[in-house]
């Protein structure tokens, strides 16, 4: 694994790696790279399997991070390119052209993260949310506590109780507080 | 008489649809030549709560388009607002029939990320569960696959035996379905008194059955002529399409993470998970009712092999305040259709920063059955999907 690693860094700029375990690495690249490793590690270094493409906010430093999880079927090598995007007017290049289920992966993060792969398959259509208006919904700024109660309000009838209380009045009706 | 062309018959149906130049069928339901139908949500065709948008021309799909959605719920979303302990009661929800997976998934993430080592007997029992959640799963969706095609008696076998280890799961862990047994650390308990000898005479009855099954089913003329040839996936879609678990081994490339990465006690467990090359709904069907059987055997070799005691969790910090270290790992195990993952990042608070799921039904029910569907015959959907085990709830979380 870490001969792959260094061949990596020979062609391309990695800013860091991190050993999960023997057979699990992470890497770090720049926005402008990582298709193209993503395509380097699937052409030559036999990384034919695409696991999972998602999103991390990091609201605090204002970017989404970007990981690609792939496999070597035969090494049982796992490696996470991870890059890292603005979160305003988030985009990034479509790696629906190496495997045919990653334009889901997109279409989701689409609606999820509001991240535009330009030129992805059906990108723009809905996946899980059917018409949504709100800001997406996988960012950490929707809060979704706010819009439960302002959307699902409660129905007339309804209370809440605090347990401990609701027990002491039933066990101990005549008990003075 | 006028002529009416809209009912003349055409022998030569390769002419509807009309194919653009762009390779795509040309979807003009103004022609009445093609019929737009919803199979799903609400179907006993359909495996969970999911649907199809269907474009046929005569009986034959010319185009599929998979909906989910149906049962989003917002799992990952609610993770990042409660602590590492309070996912669980949710995680186990993310696929019905099989939560277990799930459990594990987290649970080892946690651990690993943590640097936890969870002892002997966690190891043992957490293998005997993962491998009685696949008993009970196999026993409710490999009968069911001769169900889509009306064959509905296995089907109530399986059912009745399926409850029987669920019974065996409320012994152990106070939960039929959902168990929520797996934490951080190991398990919450020992095996009740006398566990094995029950379990031991539930599965003589899944052996009676398995023998029942294939009389009923793998060697009944119409169900094979249903299905040997039906729904081909070729080889090189494995990596193409993503796919994994009794589907990728059907067409003849193995994949199986308990032999792939060996977690918990598979190594040291003689097994060899079911092959073959032909690649349709039969093939995927023998090959999980092979499962079905190699699930039986290991989990008497885990009953024979187990430690009698031990400790069964490891000391963690507490749950209720525990900050597991910063750091991002993908856990992943063998579900029964196919490598289930877990990406869990943590940025060393309380609470989880992502809990991303990736069940193999994300490309099996949506990238591969929209191409899978291209052609078929309308009377073979059902038996179609149940043939690739979709589940909806691991594709929506």
């Amino acid at each position: 694994m870490k001969d792959i690693i260094e061949n990596i860094q020979i062609k391309f700029k990695i800013s860091e790696v991190t050993k999960q375990r023997d057979n699990q690495y992470f890497i770090t690249v720049e926005k402008k790279d990582a298709i193209q490793v993503v395509t380097y590690l699937k052409d030559m270094e036999k990384f034919s399997n695409f696991i999972l493409l998602t999103a991390v906010d990091w609201i605090e430093k204002g970017q989404f991070q970007l990981t690609y999880l792939l496999s070597d079927p035969i090494l049982k090598y796992d490696i996470g390119v991870r890059t890292y995007i603005e979160r305003e007017n988030s985009m990034m290049d479509s790696a629906h052209h190496l495997w045919e289920h990653v334009a889901t992966f997109q279409r989701e993060l689409k609606e999820m993260y509001g991240i535009d792969f330009p030129r992805s398959p059906r990108v723009d259509e809905p996946f899980l949310l059917e018409g949504w208006d709100e800001i997406p919904p996988m960012r950490r700024d929707f809060d979704t506590k706010k819009y439960s109660e302002e959307t699902y309000f409660p129905r007339p009838g309804r209370s809440t109780n605090d347990p401990a209380e609701h027990m002491k009045k039933k066990l101990y009706p005549n008990e003075k507080k | 008489m006028r002529k009416n062309n809209l009912f003349h018959w055409t022998p030569d149906r390769s002419a509807f649809p009309t194919i653009g130049p762009d390779g795509k069928p040309d979807i003009d339901l103004d022609s009445h030549k093609l019929v737009k139908i919803w199979h799903g949500p609400n179907h006993p065709g359909v495996t969970g709560n999911m649907s199809l948008e269907l474009t046929i021309s005569g009986d034959e799909v010319v185009e599929s388009k998979t909906h989910v959605g149906y049962l989003h719920r917002g799992f990952e979303k609610l993770y990042e607002r409660r602590t590492w302990i309070q996912c669980f009661p949710t995680v186990v929800r993310m696929c019905v029939p099989e939560s277990d997976s799930n459990e594990y998934n987290l649970s080892a993430g946690i651990e690993e990320l943590a640097g936890i080592e969870i002892p002997e007997m966690a190891t043992w029992i957490r293998t005997l569960v993962l491998e009685m959640s696949r008993l009970q799963a196999l026993l409710r969706i490999v009968p069911a696959q001769a169900g889509t095609l009306g064959l509905g008696l296995g089907v109530q076998w399986g059912v009745y035996l399926r409850d029987l280890i669920l019974d065996r799961f409320e012994e152990l862990t106070g939960g039929r379905i959902y168990h929520m047994y797996m934490i951080p650390g190991g398990v919450r308990g020992l095996l009740p008194d006398g566990f094995k000898d029950r379990l031991e005479e539930n599965l003589k009855l899944v052996d009676e059955f398995a023998l029942n099954l294939k009389r009923l089913m793998l060697d009944n003329a119409v169900f094979k002529k249903r299905t040997i040839g039906t729904a081909y996936i070729p080889p090189e879609w494995v990596d193409k399409y993503g796919i994994v678990g009794f589907v990728s081994r059907a067409a003849g490339v193995m994949k199986d993470v308990r032999k792939d990465y060996p977690y918990l006690a598979y190594d040291q467990l003689d097994f060899e998970p079911a092959m073959s090359t032909d690649s349709d709904i039969y093939a995927r069907t023998w090959i999980r009712w092979q499962d079905m059987i190699s699930s039986v055997d290991l989990l008497r070799q885990i009953m024979a092999k187990m430690p009698t005691k031990g400790e069964f969790k490891a000391p963690t910090p507490n749950v209720l305040h525990w900050e597991v270290p910063k750091g991002e790992v993908y856990v992943r195990s063998e579900s029964t259709r196919g490598e289930y993952g877990f990406y869990i990042v943590s940025d060393g608070t309380k609470y989880p920063r992502r809990i991303n799921l990736r069940g193999p039904s994300y490309t099996h029910a949506v990238s591969l059955l929209e191409k899978m569907l291209v052609n078929a015959n309308i009377s073979d959907i059902a038996a179609i999907m149940v043939s690739l085990q979709t589940c909806p709830p691991e594709i929506e979380r």
